[in-house]
């Protein structure tokens, strides 16, 4: 596009891609499509007894099913939830895309957990990188090995409060702050306000979400809003009204004690020491 | 697919369907969200499929508290029964390496459902337009065989302008190169005109010439021809805005002015 100076500039647009023309493929090109396709595939690992009873055609029992997406959600549930001895890893999913592998590795995980108590309540902590195509597919996997009958969702996820539109001006001593979305089967009372328009949710809550609502599974989704990137203790504490909720289906402990929160709740690493 | 919120699936024989292309502007999404928030149109079903980014939200079209609290997916269906009209809303772009799949996912949807006629509402980049194109109202339409015969007088009351094919290389005249349907910023326009084109599926293409900003405008334009042609609204001689806005469109761009920045 010409401007009224003589330059030339791009045009980009918010909605489509630039080059949306499809080109001829050719053999080699297909299969080099269909190669990128299978490593960007979402593989599930369960335990030896998940898989042999999955295999045999039953599905996990589940009443309950517990998604913490992001590190302060991830958290929250290590800290309330997890750190009591009670828990069994059932498995993990492997994801591989452009931005797995390197330093993130570490850090980036997504497991299951059951306790041992109540075989009927899963947890999954999701602190790896979906990207765009795959968050569909980690949806439809792990819904395909859950019983679906007499199923609640509850998504504890989060943004930053740059995403949140709202008219009156947020000064920073409102964030962090929670949302919650449900879908229609949900029949409870959300502890907090429901997302006001026009504001909307992406990523593995919104898949998860719009499953269950067109299964009609009742589910909801609790999404923290903060003004910190990265794990902070406070914006995990934004989620501490919704453990009157969990409290129903799992033990909790109210009053985690300082050295689990000090174990959990690391520092962010100084990377650059150019301006100390 | 097609998932039905309702307890039995509805029923779109003889419907006439109205669609989005996601292009540049978001028109079309914007002139279909005015359609369904002016007929106070009723969701009937979801379209659940993999092909779309996921997203998720209140009810854009709400009117009041009451019906404020009712989740949305990013592909709808919704209908007014009273004039055999079906909508479907697209919120979410096309995921890049599926765009193919999700084209063949509409066309056997369109097929399998017994519309009569589906029209697509697009939109194409105003600043690739040749010398041809920028005569006239900015406005385009395309036909497939089969819907032209129906369609073929009421277009030409209308008076609208076919679009029209450019040439592959611009500046080159070789006689070797036919001109092509190109529909830069369209997203899957052509490629779904074409699928449909070959499937005898009775479809036709509104575009609108935009670029990027405030479509807001653009969108009341498109969808006022599209009411010229199909008589959705049954009052065409009132105002101009007769459209009704949803409250979705608030904060188009970005959140209230913290007041010390003055």
């Amino acid at each position: 596009m010409a401007t009224f100076f003589g330059e030339v500039l791009s045009v980009y647009s918010r909605a489509v891609e630039e080059d949306e023309e499809e080109v001829d493929e050719n053999e080699e090109d297909a299969e080099i499509r269909r190669e990128l396709e299978e490593k960007r595939e979402v593989h599930l690992h369960w335990s030896p007894e998940v898989s042999e009873s999955l295999k045999s055609g039953n599905k996990l029992p589940c009443s309950d099913f517990i998604l913490a997406v992001g590190h302060n959600a991830a958290r929250f549930l290590s800290v309330y939830a997890l750190s009591s001895e009670n828990w069994d890893a059932l498995g993990r999913a492997s994801v591989w895309n452009e931005r797995s592998g390197g330093f993130a590795s570490e850090e980036s995980t997504c497991v299951f957990y059951r306790p041992k108590d109540n075989p009927a309540v899963l947890i999954c902590q999701v602190t790896c990188y979906l990207a765009e195509d795959q968050l569909f597919q980690w949806t439809e996997k792990v819904f395909d090995c859950l019983q679906l009958r007499q199923l609640n969702v509850t998504v504890l996820s989060e943004s930053s409060v740059s995403e949140f539109k709202t008219a009156d001006y947020l000064s920073s001593s409102s964030a962090p702050f929670l949302r919650s979305l449900h879908s229609a089967a949900f029949s409870g009372k959300p502890v907090c306000k429901s997302l006001e328009q026009p504001n909307i949710v992406t990523g593995l809550q919104a898949a998860v979400l719009n499953h269950c609502e067109v299964h009609r599974i009742p589910s909801i989704v609790y999404q923290c809003y903060s003004d910190v990137i990265g794990p902070d203790s406070v914006t995990m504490e934004t989620f501490k009204p919704t453990l009157t909720k969990l409290g129903k289906s799992i033990k909790l402990d109210p009053s985690p004690s300082a050295d689990i929160l000090r174990k959990i709740v690391r520092t962010t690493n100084i990377q650059s020491n150019l301006y100390i | 697919m097609f998932i039905s919120s309702e307890n039995s699936p509805p029923c779109f024989k003889d419907f006439t369907l109205v669609m989005p292309a996601v292009a540049v502007g978001n028109v079309g999404q914007l002139s279909v969200d005015l359609i369904v928030s002016t007929l106070n149109m009723s969701r009937v079903g979801y379209m659940h499929t993999d092909c779309l980014i996921p997203m998720t939200g209140n009810n854009p079209y709400a009117t009041s508290n009451e019906n404020a609290e009712e989740l949305h997916t990013p592909a709808e269906v919704y209908t007014a029964a009273e004039l055999k009209l079906a909508v479907l809303q697209i919120r979410a772009p096309i995921i890049q390496s599926k765009s193919k799949k999700f084209r063949q996912l509409l066309v056997s949807w369109i097929k399998s459902s017994g519309f009569s006629r589906a029209v697509v509402l697009s939109s194409s980049q105003a600043y690739q337009r040749d010398d041809q194109q920028m005569k006239g109202i900015p406005l385009r339409y395309l036909v497939t065989p089969s819907l032209l015969k129906d369609s073929e007088d009421a277009l030409k009351e209308l008076s609208w302008r076919e679009m029209e094919r450019v040439s592959a290389y611009p500046g080159l005249t070789d006689p070797n190169t036919e001109p092509r349907l190109y529909v830069p910023g369209g997203g899957i326009t052509k490629g779904l005109y074409t699928d449909s084109c070959a499937e005898d599926v009775p479809l036709a293409v509104l575009i609108l010439f935009c670029s990027e900003g405030d479509n807001i405008p653009d969108a009341f334009t498109l969808v006022n021809h599209l009411n010229d042609w199909l008589h959705l609204l049954d009052d065409p001689s009132q105002k101009p805005n007769k459209w009704k806005i949803p409250t979705s469109w608030n904060l188009l761009f970005g959140s209230g002015i913290p007041p010390a920045l003055f």
